[in-house]
């Protein structure tokens, strides 16, 4: 057994060194080498597709839409998005796993001593992050599109395509939207490090309070359209609350709650004790 | 010419609130030697070496590796190996992807992912998920993670725990061809006659203080010369057999005879020439241990039997 003890005769000694600098895109791959090989990874990501187009699918069986002025293509395209409400959700958790669940296991000690100027770790998860979700929800959502336009049409509803007005930003918002509220779990999950707290956090921003807040005091219900839920909805025409945003700002409102989270993360990652 | 590859701790303080876990701490970890790290539980250690490893920050004071503080190094892996007490890998991952992703991060191939799996014996284990590990093959996994980048530096959290007599043995062997390789191996424990076996330098603590930075020889020089309880059906013949100055033999009266002042290859020497029969022969080694417990008995934070 001794024999397989020794460093083999090639490494032996102090040199050469095997291990080269921190680069920010060394730390991008080494992310990568998580997300991808964890199963949580793709079971979130499998449920959230499935929610998003089986909801379209059950919600396309319904009455036949009929395009007029007063009912935009867009807005049936939203309500087939209605799935997103929930696979947000899943999208969030997601987000909070790949900090909590580093936190949970102890892990981070070990990237945050290889990686000892800790930032580079946050982008990297951003970036990993981000690049998986924003894709898959976006496959999700065009696939959304055509199985409920395809199910409506044979029933005899009005012909939507991708190029009438305000289709393609509400499926391409429904993307972004995901996107950045797995970026905004991602961030929840560092600040709390555990993963029911972040879950928690999560839950009551995006779930609970859009439910909650209109049915209070008009002073407090004033801020409703500025939730995160609310603002980000514009982009993809959200159904259930009305949006006095315009897309592209409401949108802005959300990645401002998604900056100011982040850096505060970020804060806390170099100051706090690992 | 490479840097003095050395940890050098300078007034290291870590305080959690009012309670000071690391105090005013000041030592120097020399390369080319196994360096144990002793203490009771709670003395510390783990929190220093955490700072080492630039995971918690000093209160006051400061840490150098090789020179420089670690969380300024440019590739931290090829200065400073780590493993900590507690486990720090992802069950969810295999040996190998947690590995990966560790060895990424400093562009370190597969290649040489597959020789520390090698190196720690997971290799038929390297693809299944670490969570259904046991606490040995976690600790065999945490030190191939704490190799993966060739360090000069390597600092062991309590390796031993949850290790076979196997295990225990390789981690011996492997601090010893660290150390003869000229890197610097700062090993902690709580059990000082693991240090007795595995260490040349002791760094002893107590109570985030520090007690004694010495070499095992000295520490163990200056303990009390341990007895060896021998068993033997002629205890008279082997009494007589064994007299001479400096040395004390007991017997309680059956046959068992407590004996100092020899070791124990010199009893059985002796037993052979005068021809007596010997059934037990067993060095008292707690002596080691109550070396350790004297002088760190003062700085022991909880006295059996006092509440808080």
């Amino acid at each position: 057994m001794s024999a397989a003890l020794a460093p083999a005769p090639a490494h032996a000694g102090l040199a050469p060194a095997v291990a080269g600098p921190v680069t920010q895109v060394r730390v991008i791959r080494s992310e990568w080498v998580k997300l991808r090989a964890l199963r949580s990874t793709w079971s979130c990501m499998l449920i959230a597709v499935m929610l998003i187009v089986g909801v379209g699918a059950v919600f396309a069986g319904g009455k036949p839409y009929r395009v007029s002025a007063a009912h935009p293509a867009a807005a049936a395209v939203s309500v087939s998005l209605f799935g997103i409400l929930v696979a947000q959700l899943v999208i969030g958790a997601l987000g909070v796993l790949v900090f909590s669940g580093e936190y949970g296991t102890g892990m981070i000690r070990a990237s945050l001593a290889a990686v000892p100027s800790r930032l580079p770790v946050l982008w990297a998860k951003l970036i990993v992050l981000a690049g998986l979700v924003l894709p898959v929800t976006l496959v999700a959502a065009l696939a959304d599109f055509f199985v409920a336009t395809a199910i409506q049409s044979a029933r005899g509803a009005s012909a939507i395509s991708l190029t009438d007005p305000g289709v393609l930003r509400t499926v391409a918002g429904a993307a972004l939207y995901l996107s950045v509220a797995a970026v905004i779990g991602l961030a929840l999950g560092a600040l709390f490090r555990k993963t029911a707290a972040g879950l928690s956090a999560f839950a009551a921003v995006f779930f609970v309070a859009p439910i909650v807040l209109p049915h209070l005091p008009q002073a407090v219900a004033g801020i409703a359209p500025y939730l995160p839920s609310s603002a980000g909805g514009s982009l993809w025409g959200q159904p259930l609350v009305a949006h006095p945003l315009s897309p592209w700002t409401g949108f802005a409102v959300l990645c401002g709650y998604a900056v100011v989270l982040v850096g505060l993360a970020a804060w806390q990652l170099r100051r706090r004790d690992a | 010419m490479r840097g003095r590859i050395v940890i050098e701790i300078d007034g290291l303080t870590k305080r959690y609130g009012d309670k000071t876990a690391v105090d005013e701490l000041s030592f120097v970890v020399e390369p080319g030697v196994v360096t144990g790290f002793l203490g009771p539980n709670g003395a510390g250690k783990s929190t220093t070496m955490r700072m080492i490893a630039g995971l918690d920050r000093p209160t006051s004071g400061t840490v150098r590796v090789n020179g420089k503080h670690y969380p300024h190094c440019a590739a931290p892996m090829a200065e400073l190996g780590i493993l900590l007490d507690a486990r720090s890998v992802h069950p969810g991952l295999s040996a190998r992807n947690n590995l990966l992703a560790l060895a990424r991060t400093a562009g370190i191939g597969r290649r040489r992912v597959d020789q520390v799996i090698e190196l720690a014996g997971l290799a038929d284990v390297a693809g299944t998920r670490s969570g259904g590990f046991s606490l040995g093959m976690g600790q065999r996994l945490g030190v191939a993670a704490a190799l993966l980048g060739q360090p000069q530096t390597v600092v062991l959290d309590e390796p031993v725990n949850g290790l076979d007599p196997d295990g225990v043995r390789w981690i011996r062997l492997l601090l010893k061809s660290l150390a003869d390789e000229g890197r610097t191996v700062f090993v902690s424990s709580h059990l000082m006659s693991e240090m007795a076996q595995t260490a040349t330098r002791l760094v002893i603590v107590g109570r985030g203080k520090l007690i004694a930075e010495t070499s095992v020889e000295d520490f163990i020089g200056r303990a009390a010369v341990g007895d060896v309880l021998v068993r033997t059906p002629e205890p008279t013949g082997l009494g007589e057999a064994l007299a001479g100055p400096g040395v004390t033999v007991t017997s309680d009266g059956t046959d068992v005879l407590r004996v100092s002042g020899v070791t124990a290859e010199q009893i059985g020497t002796a037993a052979c020439r005068a021809h007596v029969p010997v059934f037990e022969l067993t060095p008292n080694r707690a002596s080691l241990e109550e070396a350790f417990m004297q002088v760190t008995q003062d700085s022991l934070e909880y006295h059996a039997g006092v509440a808080r």
